[in-house]
């Protein structure tokens, strides 16, 4: 399972890894099959963006995807889950836009409170290697974010937890 | 499940010690159904006080169990909601990076192919 850590990537599925880093740090990384700039567009053009960001496989119905993606220029997604009767949105402002290098945007539907989303494309061998940075302004913020939709104790977790150590 | 633990590795480590342990991990399922002293639970366990004692310290520290102590009796709760509640959220998280990453994958696709087109138009 370690071999896909490094940069030695080109022939091994690209693999992902999701990481709390701190107490408010919170890291994805992973390799893409492209150089930077054709990365760079998918996160940058509403049109593609809004094809990938708010997977269909995960439940989600996107109804609307604005992108300024300039420094300053805010954005905007709209979308329902099942579960929640009124549809919801993600918006914040671009703080950042570095082609194909950098971007940095605000979180702003929780009000003042939101993380940063630091994205880096860094080109290896033809591949992009994406980091995707959340910095929340406390530790609380990220345990409040955490601890959100928590389920409680009982015969399913404890089978969870089993598998759990099983394989640890 | 591999993977998760291989990320939040550094982050759960006392936990997993804690529970590396068939009879604090009983002591767990136990709190699970209902609070108990450490005296129930060393009766329940056919243990010394001493040693059930050394058991609630270990996972009390991991932040597993905790202790309150009412008059001379010492009751033992589940404690395990922080370690349940981040685990299960990085996992959902995952998975949605996943999902992203498997459809960020085909529209990338689709724009080396057009790149490749138009180069070849060009020349």
């Amino acid at each position: 399972m370690n071999a896909g850590r490094s940069s030695q990537a080109s022939h091994v599925k690209h693999r992902m890894s999701v990481e709390r880093r701190s107490e408010r740090e919170l890291v994805v990384t992973r390799t893409v099959d492209a150089p930077p700039h054709i990365v760079f567009e998918a996160w940058t053009k509403a049109e593609l963006f809004q094809r990938w960001w708010v997977p269909k496989s995960f439940g989600l119905d996107l109804l609307s995807c604005e992108l300024d993606v300039r420094v300053g220029g805010t954005y905007r997604l709209v979308f329902r889950h099942p579960s929640a009767p009124e549809p919801m949105a993600f918006h914040g402002r671009y703080l950042d836009v570095t082609p194909p290098s950098r971007l940095v945007w605000t979180n702003e539907e929780a009000g003042g409170d939101g993380q940063v989303t630091t994205v880096t494309f860094e080109a290896r061998g033809g591949q992009t290697h994406l980091v995707i940075h959340d910095l929340y302004p406390s530790k609380e913020a990220l345990d409040e974010a955490m601890s959100s939709g928590s389920t409680n104790w009982n015969d399913e977790t404890f089978d969870q937890l089993d598998e759990f150590l099983a394989s640890a | 499940m591999n993977r998760v633990v291989q990320h939040i590795r550094t982050h759960l480590d006392a936990s997993f010690a804690a529970l590396s342990d068939a009879t604090r991990r009983g002591v767990l399922e136990q709190l699970g159904c209902a609070d108990a002293s450490i005296t129930d639970l060393a009766d329940k366990f056919s243990m010394t006080l001493t040693g059930m004692k050394k058991h609630v310290g270990v996972l009390e520290r991991a932040g597993l169990v905790t202790t309150e102590k009412v008059g001379r009796v010492r009751t033992c709760k589940l404690g395990l909601r922080r370690l349940e509640e981040e685990v299960m959220w990085i996992e959902r998280y995952r998975q949605l990076w996943d999902a992203r990453f498997d459809e960020l994958d085909k529209v990338v696709e689709e724009l080396k192919r057009k790149e490749r087109a138009n180069e070849r138009r060009k020349k």
